[in-house]
């Protein structure tokens, strides 16, 4: 038995006096896609964040390649993130340099490419998620939405990275094009047989990335089964996300925010 | 109403929670700027951002503030046949205080606020996150070389506002006020001392350090959005502001509180 590529053992998060994230554990297998599911303000990004390091968990720890990224020293920590790429809500690209460049960043900062062989690479990935080397030499809000989206996939897999997080990678864009970009997660994660962690709103997003879903509420994870299971899991919380109905165990807290 | 004693406890702490941070916040700035590695491509692009765009405000600003100046001295010195300490009073103005002051304010006043505007939308745009995760640190690839740039090209752009400044002084006074030329800057240069160029551009150097520091700080930890950014900006250049005239008046006492000159 390996042990997971990523192992959330038990994590809790709080701002101020709410709190978002309350016993969370989850964990991926190596080369398998992880979907969590769950409403607005559920705790997903929160999660992400705390498993790239960006935000610190109030308790509990997280293993990345078996090691644990709350604890591990700056450098350390530069190693781990070396291996994963992540795609941002909203692709946040570097709006003052070329898209090329964008693509290229990690290669050129992180790894220390040459610019030249950078953009070679870049080049090619951009072509990966079907954007003509012309598109290369615009600034990033020259793009619209689904071409933002598509430079961000381009540079989180452009250091053909171990693990991969995307984050509501299809918020926004129009079903066909939401399609697009699944099936080119779809594709360049299998490319790269890479570890991947999905969150997303988007059951049909959803449904064609993961191998399993689990889903998030109230600061836990409520259920979590394979991708195949979600029509019956039995669980009403489940059953009303999926079918998107307002009537359901799930009252959104309207007036409580 | 509560009782005003608790009302000013609470904000004396919030300020000196307020200045921890920033200290903190600077103290990571300075042992960063040592480390490799060190981005020269982007330091020379914000020299370049903050200098040659700053260049005519301040030129504009120190040329009619040392013509005015000179205006002024002549009017108040004519009262005592004194027309003639123009070039002195203009020069040791200028290059002491005026042009400091209010090349940094100037700056403080475009800068800060544009550097609290960018990096503010980096933060809310999850543009800084995006480059913790390219395993660049943003400390090095963004604030550093802001800092830097504005240490180096604040103390160049004074530099231009003193001689501005003393020129709007000498234009004002052979032009209009009958002063002859040459004795005008013979005088000058008697009167200025190497100390007070000196001074002049040590101040001009911890005023960019400040500019810089202020709209990074802003910029870097802003939040909610917008009017998150928005609030920044205003804050960095306020503080901007208070910081410049701060170290200016402990500047000028520690060099100039002890001498007659
Ligand atoms: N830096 C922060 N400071 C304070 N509160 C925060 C911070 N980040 C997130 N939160 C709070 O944590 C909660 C969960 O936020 P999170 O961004 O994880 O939601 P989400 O599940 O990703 O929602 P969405 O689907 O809308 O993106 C929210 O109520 C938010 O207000
Ligand atoms: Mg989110």
């Amino acid at each position: 038995m390996t042990s997971p590529m990523i192992d959330i053992q038990n994590i809790s998060k709080s701002f101020d006096h709410k709190t978002v994230l309350s016993g969370v554990n989850l964990s991926v297998e190596k080369g398998q896609s992880l979907v969590i599911i769950g409403g607005s303000g559920s705790g997903k990004s929160v999660t992400l964040k705390c498993v790239l390091g960006l935000l610190r968990p109030d308790s509990g720890s997280i293993l990345v390649c078996g090691e644990d990224i709350t604890k591990i020293g700056i450098g350390n920590r530069k190693r781990v993130l070396k291996k994963i790429g992540m795609l941002f809500q909203g692709a946040a690209l570097f709006d003052s340099i070329p898209v090329w460049e964008n693509v290229a960043f990690g290669l050129i900062q992180g790894l220390g490419l040459k610019k030249a062989d950078a953009k070679e690479i870049a080049i090619e990935k951009l072509r990966r998620v079907g954007l003509s080397p012309d598109v290369g030499e615009l600034s990033p809000s020259e793009l619209s939405g689904g071409m933002q989206k598509r430079v961000g996939l381009a540079r989180a897999i452009a250091s053909e990275p171990e693990i991969i997080f995307f984050d509501e990678p299809t918020t926004g864009l129009d079903p066909i094009m939401a399609d697009v970009i699944n099936d080119l997660i779809v594709e360049c994660v299998q490319d790269l047989g890479a570890t991947t962690l999905t969150i997303t709103h988007d059951m049909a997003s959803a449904r064609k990335i993961a191998d399993r879903i689990a889903m998030l509420y109230h600061g836990k994870i409520i259920w979590e089964g394979d991708k195949a299971d979600i029509d019956r899991s039995g669980n009403d919380y489940v059953e009303q996300f999926i079918h998107g109905s307002a009537h359901g165990p799930i009252q959104m807290d309207l007036l409580k925010t | 109403m509560k009782n005003p004693l608790a009302i000013i406890g609470r904000i004396i702490l919030s300020a000196l929670a307020e200045l921890g941070k920033l200290s903190s916040f600077a103290f990571h700035v300075l042992s960063h700027s040592v480390r490799p590695p060190i981005y020269w491509r982007l330091i020379g692009q914000q020299m370049w951002l903050i200098g040659y765009n700053s260049l005519p405000v301040v030129g504009m600003t120190a040329l009619f503030t040392g013509a005015a100046l000179a205006q002024q001295i002549f009017t108040g010195g004519s009262r005592f046949n004194a027309e003639s300490v123009v070039p002195g009073v203009v020069v040791i103005a200028i290059v002491r205080e005026l042009g400091p002051v209010l090349g940094g304010l100037m700056v403080a006043g475009r800068v800060s606020s544009a550097m609290a505007a960018e990096l503010g939308t980096m933060r809310v745009t999850e543009q800084i996150d995006a480059l913790v995760t390219l395993s660049t640190d943003p400390f090095k690839y963004l604030i550093v070389p802001r800092v830097f740039a504005a240490v180096v090209t604040l103390p160049l752009l004074v530099l231009v506002a003193n001689v501005l400044g003393v020129f709007g002084g000498f234009l004002i006074g052979t032009e209009r006020l009958g002063l002859n030329a040459g004795s005008y800057i013979q005088v000058t240069i008697d009167f200025l001392q190497a100390v007070d160029v000196y001074s002049s551009m040590v101040k001009a150097g911890v005023f960019g350090f400040f500019i810089a520091l202020m709209g990074s700080y802003h910029g870097y930890y802003s939040s909610g959005g917008a009017q998150g950014v928005g609030k920044a900006t205003t804050n960095a250049v306020v503080s901007a502001f208070i910081a410049i005239l701060i170290t200016n008046l402990i500047i000028t006492v520690i060099v100039f509180g002890g001498v007659n000159g």
